[in-house]
């Protein structure tokens, strides 16, 4: 790791005008921040630690939803009594996802700020234009078989690897902040996270500094909640494909898609394919998917899993 | 986990220094330690103050092997920094039982031979005790059926939550029925 010097926040404008400092980062779990700066892929001068802002609490909105904090350790939001009984394909998402003791220390905001698992990325001596812009993409003409089929780039075709922020796109969740000039904005996770294009170093619209400070989920979409994570383990691993439903009785529902793109796939378009069945809302859902030759098993696997998806919601 | 602010470093940022005060509370005892910012819980526990009972076996979170419980949860302590833990209170393998006084977990881990080259058992035995207090918590996991429900300490259950915690020697099974026994369940 290379040096840094540490502060612990006294108060999210104190925190976030610290992040204006060159080349400072928050610390939450830390989790995936320090996993990257142990092999120096991250290498900040300075790490401003959060955990002691008290954005750990659930609270009710006024608007009939939740305030999940941006601290709110995984495991916590995935065992809320409200998020379980009305939000069950969060919990499904989160539970889903890496270990019980990684989830213990992992936050709201610092999954939905994970980096990319393409392989590359964490290889050092590889080129990689997410990692060193303008350094190449090995992934392209290399080992993809986990990358991304759908909206990728010639720069990029890493995917976004975060179970939870599947399923928050499907409640079309919102990502309160505070910029480090102390105004706040409220961010549509469907415009939270970007699509490689010529700037893969970029994963998400968030500015320098800008600290999260909650996500809000909308009042209850009632439905079944399901989340499907097919992957090469029963458990801990990361998924191949993800599907996050949330199906009404009627048939209608959302359908938001895991492991097939630099951010979760959703279209809304393709969920009026929902009485069509499967391949008709995986044909609109892919539309002008261009995968790899390691990669191509994605799209039939998309397929399966929402007609196993929705076989269960049927049941 | 709120945090006091101690140090002068952080109340007057042009002060920042490469060595950071902190107090951690290790099984009991209160260690008041000056650290490059940079030294993990793990590092921290195996080199500063000579526990090595918790182990490193990939220093990124993949193995489970530095499990330890802090303010009650489990946690891999290569991912998270000393500094990151002002007055928390940590309980390694050292602080469960001792040998003439095994932890119940440590009871029967020997018993079933939960173990072959022991290199994972700390981490494993560290996990597999708030395991059980995470089901009796009635925290859901993967294997749970149904979200609205109480877990109980199924062998779905107990394989699912220790998925975090790898043995190349393979002993699951054997570690499996030493949590099972604990957890009061028929093997
Ligand atoms: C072995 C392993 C397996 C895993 N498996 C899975 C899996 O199957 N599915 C899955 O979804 N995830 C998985 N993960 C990833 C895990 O979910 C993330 O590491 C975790 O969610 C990151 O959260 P954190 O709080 O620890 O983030 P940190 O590491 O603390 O931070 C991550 C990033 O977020 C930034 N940040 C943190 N908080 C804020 C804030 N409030 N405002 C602005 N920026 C902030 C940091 O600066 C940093 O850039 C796995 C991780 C490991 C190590
Ligand atoms: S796919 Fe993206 S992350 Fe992977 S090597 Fe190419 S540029 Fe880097
Ligand atoms: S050493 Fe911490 S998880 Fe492997
Ligand atoms: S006993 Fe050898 S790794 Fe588990």
């Amino acid at each position: 790791m290379k040096p840094f010097t540490y502060e612990r926040a006294r108060s999210p404008a104190d925190a976030a005008a610290a992040g204006r400092m060159p080349n400072a980062k928050f610390i939450a779990g830390g989790t995936n921040l320090l996993d990257l700066m142990k092999l120096q892929i991250e290498t900040p001068s300075h790490l401003i630690d959060v955990n002691g802002l008290g954005f750990d609490k659930i609270e009710p909105a006024s608007d009939g939803g939740l305030r999940v904090g941006s601290l709110v350790r995984n495991t916590d939001l995935a065992a809320d009594e409200r998020v379980r009984r009305d939000y069950g394909v969060l919990s499904r998402a989160l539970l889903a996802g890496a270990s019980g003791q990684l989830r213990n220390m992992a936050t709201t905001a610092g999954n939905l700020l994970q980096r990319t698992r393409c392989p590359y990325f964490y290889d050092t001596n590889m080129p990689c234009n997410k990692r060193r812009p303008g350094s190449g993409c090995a992934a392209i003409g290399g080992v993809s078989r986990q990358l991304a089929v759908i909206g990728a780039s010639d720069a990029c075709i890493a995917t976004h690897p975060s179970d939870m922020a599947v399923a928050m796109r499907a409640l079309d969740a919102t990502v309160e902040t505070v910029r480090s000039d102390g105004s706040q904005r409220s961010i549509a996770i469907a415009d939270f996270h970007r699509l490689p294009g010529d700037a893969p170093h970029v994963d998400t619209t968030l500015e320098a500094g800008e600290l999260i400070t909650a996500v809000n989920l909308p009042k209850p979409l009632g439905g079944k909640h399901i989340y499907r994570k097919v992957r090469d383990r029963a458990s801990y691993a990361f998924a191949l494909v993800s599907v996050a439903a949330i199906v009404q009785p009627d048939g209608t529902g959302r359908v938001a898609v895991g492991g097939v793109a630099h951010k979760p796939w959703r279209v809304e378009p393709a969920e009026a394919e929902l009485p069509r069945g499967p391949r008709a809302v995986t044909a609109r859902l892919l539309e002008g998917a261009r995968p790899t030759a390691d990669n191509a098993f994605k799209i039939p696997l998309v397929e399966r899993t929402i007609a196993a998806v929705l076989a269960e919601a049927r049941a | 986990m709120p945090h006091a602010i101690p140090d002068a470093a952080a109340q007057n940022p042009a002060s920042l220094s490469l060595v950071a005060n902190v107090s951690l509370n290790i099984n009991g005892a209160v260690h008041r330690l000056a650290l490059d910012p940079r030294t993990t819980l793990l590092d921290t526990l195996r080199e500063h103050l000579h526990l090595t009972g918790s182990k490193k076996g990939c220093d990124h979170g993949q193995c489970g092997a530095c499990t330890v419980i802090v303010e009650g949860r489990r946690i891999n302590s290569c991912l998270t920094l000393a500094v990151m833990h002002e007055g928390d209170r940590v309980t390694t393998i050292e602080g469960l039982g001792t040998p003439d006084n095994l932890h119940p977990m440590q009871a029967a881990f020997v018993k079933h031979d939960g173990y072959q080259c022991g290199y994972c058992t700390p981490g494993q035995i560290c996990s597999a005790v708030a395991v059980l207090d995470e089901i009796k918590a009635g925290i859901p996991s993967h294997a749970t059926a149904d979200l609205t429900t109480a877990p109980a300490a199924t062998t779905d259950e107990i394989r699912e939550r220790m998925s975090g915690n790898i043995c190349r020697c393979g002993a699951y099974s054997n570690i499996r029925e030493a949590i099972t026994e604990v957890a009061g369940g028929k093997v």
